[in-house]
């Protein structure tokens, strides 16, 4: 073989010798892309299932939820409740009445991907992690809800849960204890709203997947009336580390209140999509938002919290991401999707993106989130279609508050937030498309203008050619016009002119 | 212990790891590793193919020490279809944007050869 040129000594070869790796803290994601899923050995020789054995052999079910407390992990899956709380408040009663554990894998948030990546990369981290909570609270049968959508994820975990049992890491009598524990994956249809934990649990039951209103909260009556505890995917996939590492080494990583990592979905205008486990409080600045914004746009705004969300504006973009700091900004954590924009994204646009969504995926079942999203949808339209009025944000809010207290479940409960967080940040975006007819980010179809500047056409003809709707008048050589009762829009001819003379307002 | 046996100590989970530590880390174990990630987005990205072209020319060139390993996401879907290539006595090489044709050109150049294709790698493309 000949040798390569090439290959030149000193430059980067690896991932991880990269800045995009440097940057992270790997809990979550410690073996995604390092082990082979499918290889319950592999995940072994990464010190797999030696948590679930020192939980079982070495500390009792109070000193795991103990353990799990003071390390401050909190839910990853949205609220951000504490984990160990939870577990405590399912915790009574060990050994006298059935118990469940059960695992959030619905992931229904638009660009959200984080936990298909950990049932994809690392699936045997949510088995023990289940096992391991199961010995807590003294359950013996657990669920995963997994959306059908994501089939390698539910291959794999299959896959996994098939060679613990194999192994005698899932079943009876785990390492010759007394405990003993089942897991089963039960397959969601992919609505959004059964990702709440109430409706989660009717869904598994075989019911139609609806919320019902808390309390009784599912710690007490939960899955077929018992207690039963209910996880995020992520959220389990740092308890074993928590469980080997100690206390103190997790409580050391993050800010003060938001303990450890967080996984990201990367998305939108940036030039490296993906996923990223930072500390929680890291800015998005130091995220580096994703190696920058193509084109050399500018960063004007990410969503967090998909549609339950809100945004963080380019003037915050120094503020440390964690559950309280986002919440004080008006948005939320929810479970990890970055949404990045930039100057070309309309926020009116946005907001009326995400609610689409939720009137879209809301149940239907109270009135408030069922008609209050869809009217607050047509006010949004209005105002997108140039027939807003400033009264038009006085009801809109209002709405939305009415539409955040009544609701039942937190589908309809947070469904506002995009609207208010746009409104919060890009108040001024909204008066001028209400007040002036215009989309300064020439998003909004209807407010837009085609316009020909006769000075630099050279009547080429290219346009109105492109043109759909023959709405491009003009002679060879003669500067062009466009009729804007006919014209449709789309910016065709935009794309054709060589010579600059197309511009949209 | 058999191979696939009940794990019901301490000691039977430490020599699994054991067993398997060397195949996760190629200095120790002398074994080539070759790694493809094929979770969702490397899927999309192709990554199926590249995975069978490697495993031809695997067995065309008589490689019959590599091991060839499916994995999940590393995060940098903007770079599927993803190959880690990890040699006995040299640092792991990422490849980057592979496509079956590339996968055939790396395993004659840098796993016949020893000499990782610098111009595929993450380095390069960055
Ligand atoms: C409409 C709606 C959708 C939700 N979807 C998800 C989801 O896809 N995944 C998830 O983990 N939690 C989701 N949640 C939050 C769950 O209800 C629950 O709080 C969470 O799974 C608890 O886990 P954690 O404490 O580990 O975060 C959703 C909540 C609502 C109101
Ligand atoms: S708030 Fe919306 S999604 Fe939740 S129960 Fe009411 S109608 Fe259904």
């Amino acid at each position: 073989m000949l040798y390569d040129e090439n290959q030149a000594a000193g430059t980067v070869r690896s991932l991880e010798e990269t800045d995009f790796f440097h940057k992270q803290t790997r809990i979550v994601l410690r073996n995604c892309g390092v082990i082979d899923p499918q290889s319950i050995e592999e995940y072994i020789a990464r010190d797999g299932y030696a948590a679930l054995y020192k939980a079982l052999t070495d500390m009792t079910p109070d000193s795991v939820i103990e353990t799990i407390l003071t390390s401050g992990l909190r839910g990853r899956g949205g609220a951000g409740f504490p984990t160990g709380l939870k577990w405590k408040f399912a915790s009574g009663n060990r050994g006298k009445v059935q118990k469940y554990v059960c695992c959030n894998a619905d992931e229904g948030d638009p660009g959200a991907f984080m936990d298909r990546s950990v049932l994809e990369g690392d699936p045997h981290s949510v088995v023990e992690a289940m096992a391991i909570a199961a010995y807590a609270i003294g359950a013996s049968k657990g669920y995963v809800y997994v959306r059908a959508e994501y089939p390698v994820a539910v291959k794999h975990l299959g896959i996994a849960i098939q060679q613990a049992k194999e192994r005698g890491l899932l079943g009876r009598h785990i390492f010759s204890t007394d405990f003993s524990f089942d897991l089963e994956i039960k397959l969601g249809a992919g609505a959004f709203v059964c990702g709440e934990e109430t409706a989660l649990m009717t869904s598994i039951e075989g019911k139609r997947g609806e919320p019902h209103p808390r309390p009784p909260f599912p710690a007490v009556k939960g899955l077929f009336e018992s207690p039963t505890i209910l996880n995020n995917v992520e959220t389990y996939a740092n308890i074993c580390p928590i469980i080997l590492n100690g206390t103190e080494w997790f409580a050391a990583i993050g800010s003060e209140k938001s303990k450890g990592t967080k996984v990201f979905a990367l998305g939108g205008k940036i030039k490296n999509t993906g996923l990223v486990e930072v500390p929680m409080g890291t800015t998005l600045r130091e995220k580096d938002i994703g190696g920058g914004i193509p084109k050399g746009k500018k960063f004007k705004a990410a969503q967090t919290g998909g549609p339950s969300g809100g945004c963080i504006p380019a003037s915050l973009i120094d503020t440390p991401i964690d559950y309280d700091n986002l919440i004080s900004i008006g948005t939320m954590m929810g479970s990890g999707g970055l949404i990045v924009m930039d100057e070309d994204t309309c926020m009116v646009d946005i907001a009326k993106f995400f609610l689409e969504f939720t009137v879209d995926e809301s149940c239907g079942k109270c009135t408030p989130c069922r008609v209050g999203t869809k009217r607050l949808l047509e006010l949004l339209n209005k105002i997108t279609e140039g027939r807003g009025t400033m009264e038009d944000l006085e009801r809109i809010e209002e709405l939305a508050a009415f539409i955040k207290e009544n609701s039942l479940c937190g589908l309809g409960q947070t469904a506002p937030n995009p609207v208010l967080s746009t409104l919060r940040y890009f108040r001024d975006e909204y008066v001028e498309h209400i007040v002036n007819n215009r989309c300064p980010a020439g998003v909004c179809k209807a407010l837009l203008t085609y316009k020909i500047d006769p000075a630099k056409c050279k009547g080429c003809t290219a346009c109105a050619r492109a043109c759909p709707a023959g709405a491009i008048i003009g002679s060879v050589k003669n500067p062009h016009k466009i009729d804007t009762e006919k014209c449709v829009k789309c910016g065709g001819c935009m794309e054709k002119c060589r010579f600059d003379a197309i511009s949209r307002d | 212990m058999d191979e696939k046996g009940m794990i019901k100590s301490f000691d039977m989970l430490r020599a699994v790891k054991e067993r398997t530590l060397p195949r996760l880390d190629p200095e120790s174990g002398g074994k080539p590793r070759v790694v493809v990630g094929l979770a969702t987005c490397g899927v999309a990205a192709g990554a199926q193919g590249v995975y069978d072209a490697i495993s031809t020319e695997l067995e065309k060139q008589g490689l019959n020490d590599v091991l060839l390993v499916r994995t999940g996401c590393i995060g940098i879907c903007q770079f599927e279809p993803v190959v880690e290539v990890s040699l006995p006595h040299q640092s792991k090489t990422t490849y980057v944007r592979m496509t079956p044709e590339k996968a055939v050109r790396m395993v004659d150049q840098h796993l016949l050869g020893g000499n990782a294709i610098a111009e595929y790698t993450i380095g390069a493309k960055q």
